[in-house]
C-alpha cells in the first residue's frame, strides 16, 4: 500500500462531490440536535458507529474483492431511506468519475459500465481504493473518516461554528474511528468467505428520517 | 457517463470533447458573476434568442434553493426537461471550479436524456469576483457584472473580470440613476482585458441580449466547424 495514495483519496478536496453533502448535519441542525461542538461530537459519534460502520465494512469488503453487485444490494438493504440511497448512488458515480481520471484502470471502467446510475458510494470507494493500490483497512478508514468529516465541515458553514472546535471534534473521535475501521475490516474478511450478510447492519433511524425531511425542503444549503 | 442506452463504451470522465460513441458533445458555456448582476435574466434571454436555431439546455447552480431553475421554468424559456439544478453545499465556486463532478453529471445527464444538444449553458450561483469556471467543465465563460454593483468593478479586476472570454456589463439603463460612468467602465475593462470582448447591455428593452447571443452563435459555429 501507498501511504501517500491514502492521503490523496482521503483528502476532503478530492473532487468527488462530497462538499455539497452534509451527511445529515443540516437536517440535525434544523431540528436542533446539533447546536455546537459538543452536540456535533455526539452526532458524529452516533453516525460513525452506525452508518459509518456499515459504510466502512462495505468499503473494506469491496477492497478485498467481494463482488460489487452483492455489496451494492447489501448497501440498499441497509439504507431504508430512498433519499439516502439516491444520494449514495449519486456520490458513488461522482467518486468513480474522479477516480477513473485519477487512477485509470479496467476495474473502474467495468464498475462504471455495470452501474450506469452509480453504485453506492462506499462500494465504489472500496473498488477505488484497490485501484489506488490501497488495502481494505485503508478503505475502511476512508469511509469511516468521511462519515464524520462531512458533517463537521458542513456544521462550520451551517452554524458558523469555530473551525478549530470542529477539527477538535474529529481529533477526539480518532480512537473511535480506528476502532470502527478495525471492526469493519474483520467483518469484511468474514463476508469474503460467508457473503455480504455477514456485514454489520446498524442503522440510525433519525438519520434516515432526517434525510427524507431534508429532501422535501425547498430551501437548503446541502444536497443531503 | 451514462451507459444505459445511447453510449456503448465506458463513459467520458472529464472535458473530453467527444462522447464515448465518437460524436462531438455539446458546447458548454459558463455564466458567472456576483449576486444579482443578471445572470439568470441573461440565460433566459439567450434561451429565447437561440432556442429555435440550437438544441440547448441549462444547468443552474443555486446556492440554497431551486430559485434560479424555477425562474427559468416559470418564464417557460425551455421545456422543463431541459433545465436542471445542481446543489452546491453553500459553496457555488467549489461546484464550478474545484469539484466539478456534480456539474459534469448534470451536463452529461442532459445530453443523454434530451440530447443530442448543441449548447449547454451552465449558470453559476451568485458569487464573488474571483469565481471562475474550470476548463474541465466549460469551453468558454461569460462573466456578468452590472452597473449598479459599482462602476469601479472593472478597475478592480479579479479573475472573472480579467480572464472571462466575454465580459457583460448589465443594466446599463440604470447607469444615470446610480451615477455609473459607462465610459470609465469600458476604459477600465479594456485596460484589464486587452483584446477580450466586453458587451454593455440592458435587458429592459431592445436589443436586449442580442449581442451576447451573437457571440454565443459564433462560439457554437466554431465548436462544430
Amino acid at each position: 500500500m501507498s501511504r501517500a495514495a491514502l492521503l490523496v483519496l482521503a483528502d476532503g478536496r478530492f473532487p468527488a462531490g462530497g462538499h455539497a453533502h452534509s451527511g445529515g448535519a443540516e437536517a440535525a441542525v434544523r431540528a436542533g440536535r446539533i447546536t455546537g461542538a459538543a452536540s456535533l461530537e455526539d452526532f458524529c459519534r452516533g453516525r460513525l458507529t452506525t452508518s459509518g460502520l456499515v459504510a466502512a465494512s462495505l468499503a473494506a469488503a469491496a477492497a478485498l474483492g467481494v463482488d460489487p453487485g452483492e455489496l451494492d444490494a447489501a448497501a440498499d438493504a441497509r439504507t431504508p431511506a430512498p433519499a439516502l440511497r439516491a444520494a449514495a448512488r449519486k456520490l458513488g458515480r461522482q467518486l468513480l468519475r474522479a477516480a477513473r481520471a485519477t487512477w485509470p484502470c479496467g476495474e473502474l471502467d467495468a464498475l462504471a459500465a455495470r452501474f450506469p446510475t452509480g453504485a453506492h458510494q462506499p462500494v465504489a470507494l472500496g473498488v477505488v481504493a484497490r485501484a489506488a493500490g490501497l488495502d481494505a483497512r485503508d478503505a475502511a478508514h476512508c469511509a469511516a473518516y468521511e462519515s464524520v468529516s462531512g458533517p463537521a465541515s458542513a456544521t462550520v458553514r451551517l452554524l458558523s461554528l469555530d473551525p478549530f472546535d470542529a477539527t477538535g471534534v474529529l481529533a477526539r473521535l480518532a480512537p473511535d474511528l480506528d476502532h470502527v475501521a478495525g471492526q469493519a475490516v474483520r467483518a469484511a474478511r468474514t463476508a469474503a468467505h460467508e457473503g455480504a450478510d455477514a456485514l454489520p447492519a446498524c442503522s440510525a433511524p433519525l438519520l434516515e428520517i432526517g434525510a427524507e425531511l431534508h429532501a422535501a425542503r425547498p430551501v437548503r444549503l446541502f444536497a443531503s | 457517463m451514462h451507459l444505459d442506452h445511447a453510449h456503448p463504451g465506458p463513459a467520458a470522465v472529464g472535458a473530453d470533447a467527444r462522447c464515448p460513441d465518437g460524436t462531438r458533445r455539446a458546447l458548454r458555456i459558463g455564466l458567472g458573476g456576483p449576486v444579482g448582476s443578471g445572470k439568470t435574466a441573461t440565460v433566459a434571454a439567450l434561451c429565447r434568442a437561440l432556442r429555435t436555431e440550437l438544441s440547448l439546455a441549462v444547468v443552474t447552480n443555486d446556492i440554497y434553493t431551486r430559485e434560479d431553475a424555477e425562474f427559468l421554468l416559470r418564464q417557460a424559456v425551455l421545456p422543463p426537461e431541459r433545465i436542471t439544478a445542481v446543489e452546491t453545499g453553500a459553496c457555488p465556486h467549489t461546484a464550478i471550479r474545484d469539484d466539478i463532478s456534480a456539474n459534469l453529471e448534470a451536463v452529461e445527464e442532459l445530453e443523454d436524456t434530451v440530447g443530442p444538444l448543441d449548447l449547454i449553458l451552465v449558470e453559476s450561483g451568485g458569487d464573488n469576483l474571483t469565481a471562475t469556471f474550470s476548463k474541465g467543465l466549460v469551453d468558454a465563460q461569460i462573466f456578468v457584472i452590472d452597473v449598479a454593483g459599482g462602476d469601479d468593478i472593472p478597475r478592480k479586476g479579479g479573475p472573472g473580470v480579467t480572464t472571462a472570454d466575454l465580459l457583460v456589463v448589465n443594466k446599463t439603463d440604470l447607469a444615470p440613476y446610480v451615477g455609473a460612468d459607462l465610459a470609465r467602465m469600458a476604459f477600465d475593462a479594456r485596460a484589464q482585458r486587452g483584446e477580450l470582448p466586453v458587451v454593455f447591455q440592458s435587458l429592459r428593452g431592445e436589443p436586449g441580449a442580442a449581442e451576447v447571443a451573437d457571440w454565443v452563435r459564433r462560439r457554437a459555429a466554431a465548436w462544430t466547424a
